[in-house]
């Protein structure tokens, strides 16, 4: 033993003449919850490929929520030391990783997005018999990348955490490779979000360019002690920046693959592309700009502006015309992003605090929309046109029900998460002097209604076959489908079921998260 | 025109004389030479012998996996070979990083492993 500390002795204390590299310090409690995903995921592959199938597709499920559980523990004494006045945020890794309320409130919602989506995904997988092991594992990884952009304070970080969120997401899209629409949805995912990571970066070169350095707090510094006599380089970076980002959150313009991938992939999968990716997605958004380029907010919030008003109209006149429901709950997810948007805009930490709440409560909705979607599709052979949910009040009065609690959320109705979520953009927005937006943004809370009530209709209304039939209700086509019982699996329906009660709890005491919300601020610490 | 735009002039200029120097040999190259077509000029060349079949051949879905596993030990003799020559300087911190990443990636192997595609069968 001796021997070996000796060698090692010898052979990492530097020869004459050159000097140590100085490594950073990393705090490993600070990076526990990215540690912990990682790992499990890691050990889920090489468990999975030492035993191959000695083990329930169950197992893997059970594991990737027990280590997304353990991701969130490590979490929950950070978020006290933080909340603890003598100690407060601070900074990690040389000033990489910044540990706030901020990245802790959002490495809760990913992995509440993860649990739900495994949850789904058990059912899922196990009717079409598919290996389970590796999507499991690709979610975590996800996670693991979306937790590492709510918490980087250096743009290559960021950009580490970006590729770590998206890559294997592209991979999960593609899972179901036996049905051509996912393997489409996979290659378009792939293609569209490589182009926009390279945006991404180059307005990544660009900014450094611009500040001489990459680290937000820097940046930040930087451009409130100098005033740059040509901003334009600057100005471009930032407007990369956010066409990355734009395409990440499926925001108009950046939003064409949206539709065509969520009608695509596997539901329980796109049930945590909404919740989960989005989440990171407004994340990294909320860190670069919010905290990085506070001094340049009169320049990137008309941006922002455009993009919510584009955002809010196109994906709530869009959906009308669509026929399917999943690629009407995508246009949905688009006008979801132009409400999260109208948050952004407000530049303030009320914003901040209204888009965090508007995170958490939409990731718990869409997770139940799309499980319900998934039980459906897989009674229906994967039909998800509206047809399909015809007198669904009939045949499976629990699952119509819950359906129409969560269409009603997205909808705004008081007493669910929904409602709150848009009630307090909106007062950021107008706290903000928005007035037109908020605007714009109740406008488009009218149109995208007539979309939910009309999947509501059809569940409850058109039943009976051979009964008249308003047009406008029936979808386009008309076929009345054997409306048989659904059945819907133990675990889907716990999904279900704990986002039913995250939607209402949230509807009738909202202040359990916006007081939650309030505590997360974002803050940056130089390192 | 800042100073930061007209350090682009450099660039652009070059890129001018490029393209003008290519134009004007291949311009000066077609008006002197003599043209007489014939059919076998307008072969493919390959060494000299007639092509053969279509240029558009399938090579085996199986390669790509080993080009896959190529490209990862490739990265990793990339990332060990400037490690392992300044080793010193990184000290303790250095020899833990390099120990992870070998080890993941050492687990990736064995996936691939487990997964038969070693196999040439």
């Amino acid at each position: 033993m001796s021997a070996l500390t000796a060698v090692l002795a010898q052979a990492t204390t530097p020869p004459d003449g050159t000097t140590a590299i100085e490594t950073p310090e990393i705090v490993w409690s600070a990076v526990m919850p990215i540690v912990v995903l990682v790992v499990g995921a890691v050990l889920i592959l090489t468990f999975a490929s030492l035993l191959k199938g000695k083990v329930r597709p169950e197992g893997y499920a059970f594991a990737t929520i027990a280590i997304a559980v353990a991701a969130m523990a490590t979490a929950v004494p950070l978020w006290n030391q933080i909340q603890d006045p003598a100690e407060g945020p601070f900074t990690a890794i040389a000033g990489a990783i910044g540990v706030d309320g901020f990245s802790v409130f959002l490495t809760f919602v990913i992995c509440g997005s993860v649990i739900l989506a495994a949850l789904l995904a058990s059912d899922y997988l196990r009717e079409e018999g598919q290996p389970a092991a590796e999507v499991y594992a690709l979610l975590l990884f996800s996670a693991a990348g979306g937790v590492i952009m709510a918490s980087a304070d250096d743009l290559i970080v960021m950009f580490m955490g970006l590729e770590t969120l998206s890559l294997p997401v592209y991979v999960l899209a593609a899972t179901q490779a036996r049905r051509q629409s996912s393997r489409e949805a996979g290659m378009k995912y792939f293609v569209l979000g490589a182009f926009s990571s390279a945006f991404f970066l180059y307005g990544v070169a660009l900014i450094y360019g611009a500040t001489g350095s990459t680290n937000l707090a820097d940046i930040s510094t930087f451009l409130s002690e100098n005033v740059l006599l040509e901003n334009g380089l600057l100005l471009a970076g930032l407007g990369f920046l956010l066409v990355g980002f734009g395409f990440k959150i499926s925001a108009v313009p950046f939003h064409q693959w949206t539709p065509d991938v969520y009608q695509g992939s596997p539901s329980p999968i796109v049930a945590y592309m909404a919740g989960g990716v989005k989440a990171a997605g407004f994340a990294g958004l909320l860190r670069v700009f919010y905290l990085g380029f506070d001094a340049y907010g009169t320049d990137w919030q008309p941006l922002i502006y455009a993009l919510a008003v584009a955002s809010l109209l196109g994906g709530a006149i869009l959906a009308l015309v669509q026929t399917d429901v999943k690629r009407m709950l995508a246009y949905s997810s688009i006008n979801h992003a132009g409400f999260i948007l109208v948050g952004v805009e407000a530049n303030s930490a009320f914003g901040v605090q209204a888009v965090l709440f508007y995170l958490a409560s939409y990731a718990a909705i869409v997770a139940g929309s799309f499980g319900v979607i998934s039980v459906v599709g897989r009674a229906t052979g994967g039909r998800h046109d509206l047809s399909a949910y015809r007198g669904l009040s009939k045949s499976n009065p629990g699952l119509a029900l819950a359906f129409t609690v969560f269409l009603l959320a997205q909808a705004g109705v008081p007493f669910t998460s929904g409602f709150f979520a848009k009630f307090e953009v909106l007062a950021a927005a107008v706290d903000a002097s928005s007035y037109w937006l908020a605007l714009v943004a109740m406008i488009s809370a009218v149109i995208s209604a007539f979309l939910y009530l009309r999947i509501v209709a059809t569940m409850y209304v058109a039943g009976e076959e051979g009964e008249e039939v308003d047009p406008l209700l029936a979808g386009s086509d008309t076929a009345v489908i054997e409306r048989t019982k659904v059945k819907v699996g133990a675990a889907s329906a716990l999904a279900i079921g704990i986002a039913l009660f995250i939607t209402i709890e949230a509807g009738l005491l909202p202040w359990t998260f916006t007081d939650l919300a309030a505590d997360a601020v974002p803050v940056l610490i130089a390192g | 025109m800042s100073e930061f735009l007209r350090s682009y002039l450099t660039v652009a200029i070059f890129a001018g004389a490029a393209i003008g120097m290519v134009a004007l040999m291949l311009g000066a190259g077609s008006l002197l030479r003599p043209t007489r077509p014939q059919p076998e000029k307008y072969l493919t060349y390959e060494s000299g012998v007639d092509p053969v079949g279509q240029g558009w051949a399938q090579s085996h879905i199986r390669y790509y996996v080993y080009a896959l596993l190529f490209v990862l030990f490739d990265v990793e003799a990339v990332f060990i070979f400037p490690w392992a020559t300044r080793l010193e300087v990184y000290g303790v911190f250095g020899l833990v990083e390099m120990l992870i990443f070998i080890v993941i990636l050492a687990l990736g192997l064995l996936y691939a492993w487990r997964k038969g595609v070693l196999k040439w069968t």
